[in-house]
């Protein structure tokens, strides 16, 4: 009954969102208040339809319901109740129906927040976001219904994949969604600012709120993806250049540049057609990213159970939002004067840069996913573009990006003096290049990849710093003025200095880990590095639904006991799949990563053991990055702007 | 749905890449052996080298790879070797022959470009002449007084 009226509330939401994409467009067209007026009622209906429906398949998840077909294929009664609720979005259809329901919610976010946004624009931007939905929802209805019902039901399901059985994957998806789908926003307003011909400063700052949040959301699931391939997978890889995580990547970095472009446009009202571009390009490569994964175009680890059905009705999608909003756009583009004048070297200036890097490593970054289809179908040659092209063909521009960060960022608008940015930097960058050259000295002859990341980690990091000294001015008082800091200035210090930890930890590890591959009898300590293992014991054991090897070593430093480990190897019977449970010691120096195989005939286990140095630095800088742009969010000028006279504590996408 | 959880079977094997039998008694080779397999594809998977991967082929390719260094092939002719037999899909990274230089040149290329056009956008900036210098339209106008005098 529950499911009868889930799939009830989906048909019903899918006739709410065509009303609310034709009623305000055309009361915008001819200027009718009470047509355009549908908009918001008709984005809450739509959300609350939606959500209703997402409930209705998650109580079946909840229930273990396994009439359900899409139960049975994902679901066990043995399984934990958290995984039991996150496999309601751990396959197709959930997840379509998960990635609607955000489609709604940010349409309803602008319909009770966006107060203040003039009524004609308010109605385009949800007119266009209730398109969106439209596409998506006839998408679930009509190609992947997740509440289909078995003939007869069988006694238990067939088991969650065991991979995502983990709290870290549990919310990977849901965070990217909100990524993918916050964009969206940016999208519907670019479209609705096109059909209206204008943009304007206050467009910027209307916009840059839902980027941000996008952008926010987007850094947070590919840092929990990574970090869940990290301990999860077995080797302690946490990016791997797969179509996949690109498809991820792409969106992140048009988002960093869109947010980069928007505060020209509201700032300095330059920048304007660049910027609608960015929102529609950001867009989609989100598209672009669930195409990949839906239709099994090219191979990813990611891949879900995909049909071609899927994949040319995505495409459809696709081509028709981003292809309808280039169209648009190169009819409308002309009508974006530019205002603003400013230098040929300015923060203006700066931020083109960042945003010309930005992209083209964005543009690197598909060419090389890309390739292997264009090759197999142009030219007839099948062949690979892999982790080592990215790292050589990406790097570059990410470098080039750090090395100008906290420059440019001391500039000031309009007309900057290249002497007066650079002259308080002059100590950090002295300092920085002393610690990268103090790191090539150590590593003796292992490539430049370690001193540069720790020179551009260490640079960006310090950059930061003095950049909130110089805002600080000179004089007593100084400590009032860092109260007095707005919050978008802190925004900035934390994203910047977030992703020279970044920068740094990634370098560190890359450059410096140290892996070691044994046969490890019982008892019989040996040597990885400066510390010493030791294999204590193996045991089996049982846990809810799956069996475990697990064993017992202890680490130790110089004679004295650090920790002891547990690796676990698991086997799930319900899915025959194996999985590795890896142990790691953490701290921000350094990670011990231990892994247990099998048994080996001559006795004794096969174990792995890596030193992975400044892993933890990747995770806290996405996580200081995150923070920033969560602070930048909160800052006073949106909260303004985001309506704040009907809500006080209106901060949109929470 | 069987081919999913065969693929994610695949897929979810490496309990293991590198055996413990495997490594050679050589350090120097062995850290060789390994930089060479990283950028090695493993044919059956998706997207992993064969020093990730734990299915046999790509044990097979990383003992065959260990025999030729041994040998003395030096690390372009261990790899020709490979490649003369499985063909360039094993190239994780491939090789800027034919058409593959234009994957290559994509960046630089795509940066000269956006270069270029950015730096005839900056120039009109740093110069030009401003639209906020246009007269108030009549509407305009009319709306303004409509919020001074209101």
């Amino acid at each position: 009954m529950i499911t009868e009226l889930g799939h009830f509330a989906l048909v019903l939401a899918f006739g709410v969102a065509l009303v609310q994409m034709v009623v305000p467009m055309w009361g915008a067209w001819r200027g009718r208040a009470g047509w355009m007026a549908v908009a918001e009622p008709a984005a809450a209906a739509q959300f609350i339809l939606i959500a209703l429906s997402f409930g209705a398949l998650m109580w079946a998840f909840i229930t273990s319901d396994f009439s359900l077909q899409l139960v049975v294929a994902n679901s066990h009664s043995a399984k934990p109740m958290l995984y039991k609720i996150s496999g309601t979005w751990g396959n197709h259809e959930g997840s379509m129906l998960l990635w609607v329901l955000i489609v709604a919610l940010f349409g309803a976010m602008a319909a009770w927040f966006g107060g203040n946004l003039p009524p004609r624009l308010r109605a385009r931007v949800l007119s266009v976001q209730a398109a969106i939905g439209v596409a998506f929802l006839a998408f679930i209805l009509f190609t992947s219904n997740p509440f289909l019902r078995m003939d007869t039901p069988p006694f238990d399901g067939q088991d969650l994949n065991p991979l995502l059985q983990d709290p870290g994957l549990a919310f990977h998806p849901p965070f990217l969604y909100l990524g993918y789908v916050g964009l969206s926003m940016a999208f519907s307003f670019a479209v609705a600012a096109l059909i209206e011909g204008r943009v304007d400063a206050a467009w910027g700052r209307w916009v840059r709120p839902w980027t941000l949040a996008a952008w926010v959301f987007l850094t947070i699931g590919i840092a929990l993806g990574s970090w869940w391939a990290y301990y999860e997978l077995g080797w302690g890889g946490f990016w791997f250049w797969d179509p996949v995580e690109n498809a991820s990547f792409m969106p992140w970095l048009l988002a960093a540049a869109l947010l980069h472009s928007a505060i020209v446009v509201e700032k300095r009202e330059s920048l304007k057609s660049w910027t609608i571009l960015l929102a529609i390009l950001a867009f989609g490569f989100s598209l672009i990213g669930t195409f990949i994964v839906r239709s099994g175009l090219l191979t990813s680890v990611h891949a879900f159970a995909n049909d071609p059905e899927r994949g040319v009705f995505i495409l459809a999608i696709l081509g028709f939002f981003t292809g309808g909003a280039l169209v648009l756009y190169s009819l409308r583009a002309s009508a974006l004067e530019a205002k603003g004048v400013f230098g040929l070297l300015s923060r203006e200036t700066a931020l083109v840069v960042n945003n010309l890097l930005l992209a083209v490593a964005c543009f690197v970054v598909f060419v090389g996913t890309m390739w292997p289809l264009v090759a197999e179908m142009f030219l007839d040659r099948k062949l690979s573009v892999g982790p080592p092209f990215f790292n050589a063909a990406f790097t570059p521009f990410m470098v080039a990006l750090g090395l100008i960060l906290p420059i440019g960022s001391a500039m000031p608008w309009k007309r900057a003096k290249i002497m007066r940015a650079i002259y308080p930097l002059r100590y950090v960058f002295v300092l920085a290049l002393a610690l990268g050259g103090l790191a090539f000295a150590m590593q003796s002859g292992r490539g430049l990849l370690g001193p540069v990341g720790m020179f551009l980690g260490a640079w960006l990091i310090m950059g930061t710093v003095v950049d909130v000294m110089q805002r600080l001015g000179r004089g007593p008082g100084k400590l009032a003025r860092l109260r007095r800091l707005p919050r978008a200035d802190w925004g900035k210090a934390a994203a910047h200095g977030g992703l020279g930890i970044t920068m740094a930890g990634i370098a560190g590890l890359m450059a410096w880990a140290v892996d070691d591959i044994r046969v490890a009898q019982i008892d019989e300590p040996f040597e990885v590095g400066s510390y010493t293992l030791t294999l204590h014991d193996v045991s089996e054991e049982r846990g809810p639904n799956y069996l475990t090897t697990i064993a017992t070593l202890s680490l130790a430093q110089d004679g004295k006991a650090i920790a002891t480990l547990q690796p676990e190897k698991r086997f799930y019977p319900v899915a025959q799949m194996p999985t590795t449970e890896a142990a790691i010691d953490y701290n921000l120096a350094r990670d011990v990563y231990v892994v247990i195989g099998d048994a080996q005939d001559g006795g004794g286990w096969a174990v792995r053991t890596y030193i992975k140095p400044m892993t933890n630095w990747i995770w806290i800088g996405c996580a200081l990055m995150a923070l920033g742009g969560a602070l930048s969010l909160s800052d006073r000028r949106f909260r303004v702007a985001a309506g704040a006279r009907k809500q006080p504590a209106g901060v949109p996408a929470e | 749905m069987k081919r999913l959880l065969l693929i994610l079977t695949l897929l979810a094997s490496p309990l293991w890449a590198v055996q413990p039998d495997e490594v050679l008694d050589d350090p120097a080779l062995e850290a060789r052996a390994r930089e060479l397999s990283q950028g090695l594809r493993c044919l059956v998977c998706r997207n992993e080298s064969i020093d990730e991967s734990n299915a046999s082929l790509a044990r097979d390719l990383r003992i065959l790879l260990r025999e030729r260094l041994v040998a003395g092939d030096s690390n372009e002719e261990a790899v020709d070797f490979i490649v003369s037999r499985y063909g360039e899909y094993v190239l994780l990274s491939p090789r800027a022959t034919g058409a593959n230089w234009l994957l290559w040149g994509a960046g630089p290329l795509m940066l000269l470009l956006a270069g270029g056009l950015g730096a005839v956008y900056l120039r009109g900036r740093a110069r030009g002449k401003t639209a906020s210098e246009a007269p108030l339209s009549p509407e305009e106008e009319a709306r303004l007084r409509d919020i001074l005098d209101g």
